[in-house]
């Protein structure tokens, strides 16, 4: 999947690509990555990722590892995000599932000692090489945190920030926050507050909010770093409605601790673990990659089985 | 190997017996010894405080700041050229070392490598500055800014590129720390919704942080309306009877004039003096109290 000439262009620093949706110029895009997931849905036995060098796939990583210094922290991932879907990354603490999630849209470029390994595609392109822009790459692969962090204003300004700095020219800057709030299913409790300072919102709100700024750029893919841990049950029951609907328009790759969450919600899961080496280090690794149902209901690897009846009871 | 053995190395006192009762003397003379210092320099700044009182109150008038001084009617004068001079001083500090002073801490703090020799030696720096004796930012500002390249002469503007110079690693220090304790979070928030490092700096963690950095430069201003030494050397030495046109007039300030106003024969000058310094102390008090509030008003809980 080497072949994606407007994107790998447009991609380019030197490239001014307005932040609007996918238009005409992608329809036929859209037809080509259809066909890729039509073939791949139809073969019999889903080839396990981490004998597919390169899949077709919204987002693909080959041979990813991360170090922290000296630290390899994770290693050998190989995986294929497909479009509109909703994949979950599951594991015990210290796998590393949230530090390949924060790789896919080089947030892991802010810390100083982090250091990426092996490649990573969006739409094609490494992510990694020379002339790729990184603010447009997170423009186009958005992120909601674990902890909800609104900017301290108004619940308008806080889904109008990134249209603003993303130089977006809406007809109506009004229309974008209500239909972003509307998509976060957030716009009936907070529409005749628009003005008021987002941390007042519940936490549960607040991670809506946080959701409704990010699909506000319009990306492609939106990247969610366990976005319930920090909240109840009903908060999270809503949160997890919102994703399914998203994933009509969104790719979505979400962290979480929660299988049931991951079970569902998502259509693929990919089970990381950390095993210790002789001198003690933990090392993340990819285990299993497959469809939820198939992860689930008939996990290959030993090791998946006992962490999912581990904790299932 | 030794022998194994369950016995202490030393005899220790049975925890049972009531032993505890010799009081230790060495944290006893400590104690004393602390509260003695404590002590000592609160009533040194309560002789200070109460002198300047008994000495200025009678001359804390409306003519202090509606005259100027005068060796013929000192009973009646004031010091209005030097509290015109003062607010020159000051504005022509402001305008020069706030804008570096962020500048360079948005530099140390939101883009500058730590890993980097030059950035770790920029930083070293600007610690060092803080503890340089204010004359020696006097004689520099002489040399470069009085004379020298930019030859300006003793005015009001070289009064300000002195203090500037003096109080700009105060506010350096002051606005990394503000820009600390802006949140991780927000900046990642901003960077993943594409923003870039400048619009993220810029909308974001500048206007979290900017209760802190006035905060800080209120004190460092305070910081500077106080001294003369360094003025002393750029020109603030004369007997002023005019309020400064502007930055590039002659000048006087506040701290200087009640050094010249005490050297003068006439007993009302130095009462003068006093009330002077009474009038200093005040907008000193009023400078810290306003820093004060803006830091409890303003604080923002993450």
């Amino acid at each position: 999947m080497t072949d994606h000439p407007h994107f790998q262009k447009d991609f380019l620093m030197n490239e001014s690509t307005p932040a609007t949706l996918p238009t005409a110029a992608s329809a036929d895009l859209d037809e080509q990555d259809k066909a890729l997931l039509a073939k791949l849905n139809t073969r019999k036995v889903p080839t396990p990722p981490s004998q597919t060098k390169v899949s077709a796939g919204m987002i693909t990583t080959e041979d990813l590892g991360v170090s922290y210094g000296d630290f390899l922290a994770v290693a050998g991932v190989n995986l294929a995000f497909q479009r509109h879907e909703i994949t979950a990354l599951i594991g015990p603490s210290g796998c590393g599932k949230s530090t390949v999630l924060r790789c896919l849209n080089r947030m892991n470029d802010l810390v100083p000692s982090a250091r990426v390994h092996g490649t990573i595609r969006f739409r094609g392109t490494d992510i990694h090489q020379d002339g790729v822009d990184v603010i447009e790459l997170r423009r186009r692969v958005g992120m909601v945190f674990q902890k909800p962090n609104p900017f301290p204003k108004s619940i308008y300004d806080n889904v109008a920030y990134g249209p603003r700095v993303t130089g977006m020219k809406p007809a109506s800057m009004d229309d974008v926050v209500e239909e972003a709030l509307r998509g976060a299913a957030l716009w009936e409790e907070v529409k005749d507050k628009l003005k008021q300072n987002a941390t007042g919102l519940s936490g549960g709100q607040q991670q809506r909010l946080c959701i409704a700024r990010t699909i506000a750029t319009r990306p492609e893919v939106i990247l969610m770093d366990e976005p319930c841990s920090a909240l109840d049950p009903i908060a999270t029951a809503k949160i997890e409605d919102l994703m399914v609907g998203l994933a009509e328009q969104f790719t979505i790759i979400i962290v979480t601790h929660n299988m049931q969450q991951a079970a569902r919600v998502s259509h693929r899961t990919a089970f990381f673990t950390a095993e210790a080496d002789e001198h003690g280090k933990r090392l993340g690794k990819l285990v299993e990659y497959t469809t939820t149902e198939a992860l689930f209901s008939n996990p290959e690897d030993p090791r998946t089985e006992a962490y999912i009846s581990g904790r299932f009871g | 190997m030794t022998s194994q053995s369950i016995d202490p190395p030393v005899a220790r006192p049975d925890l049972s017996t009531d032993n505890k009762t010799k009081p230790d003397i060495g944290s006893v003379v400590f104690a004393a010894a602390l509260w003695a210092c404590l002590v000592v320099s609160c009533l040194f700044l309560l002789a200070v405080l109460g002198a300047i009182l008994v000495e200025g109150l009678s001359r804390l008038d409306w003519a202090l700041i509606s005259e100027q001084p005068s060796r013929l009617r000192p009973e009646t004068s004031g010091v209005q050229s030097a509290i015109f001079g003062t607010l020159w001083v000051m504005l022509g500090t402001i305008v020069l070392a706030l804008p570096v002073g962020i500048a360079g801490a948005i530099y140390l703090e939101e883009y500058a490598d730590n890993t980097r020799w030059w950035n770790r030696l920029i930083e070293l720096n600007i610690q060092n500055l803080v503890a340089v004796p204010t004359i020696i930012y006097g004689i520099l500002t002489l040399a470069f800014v009085v004379r020298g390249p930019l030859s300006i002469g003793p005015v009001a503007l070289a009064g300000s590129a002195a203090l500037a110079l003096l109080i700009l690693p105060v506010i350096i220090i002051t606005t990394r720390e503000a820009l600390r304790a802006v949140p991780r979070d927000i900046r990642d928030a901003s960077l993943a919704l594409g923003a870039s490092q400048w619009q993220t700096t810029w909308r974001q963690v500048l206007p979290s942080a900017v209760s802190g950095i006035a905060t800080g430069t209120i004190l460092a201003l305070s910081r500077a309306i106080g001294e003369a030494a360094p003025l002393i050397l750029v020109g603030a030495t004369v007997f002023v009877t005019v309020n400064p046109d502007g930055v590039l007039d002659r000048y006087t300030v506040l701290p200087v004039q009640i050094f010249n106003l005490v050297k003068l024969p006439e007993a009302d000058n130095v009462k003068l003096a006093w009330a002077t310094i009474l009038l200093l102390m005040i907008i000193l008090l009023a400078m810290n109290a306003l820093a004060i509030w803006m830091r409890n008003r303003f604080q923002r809980r993450w």
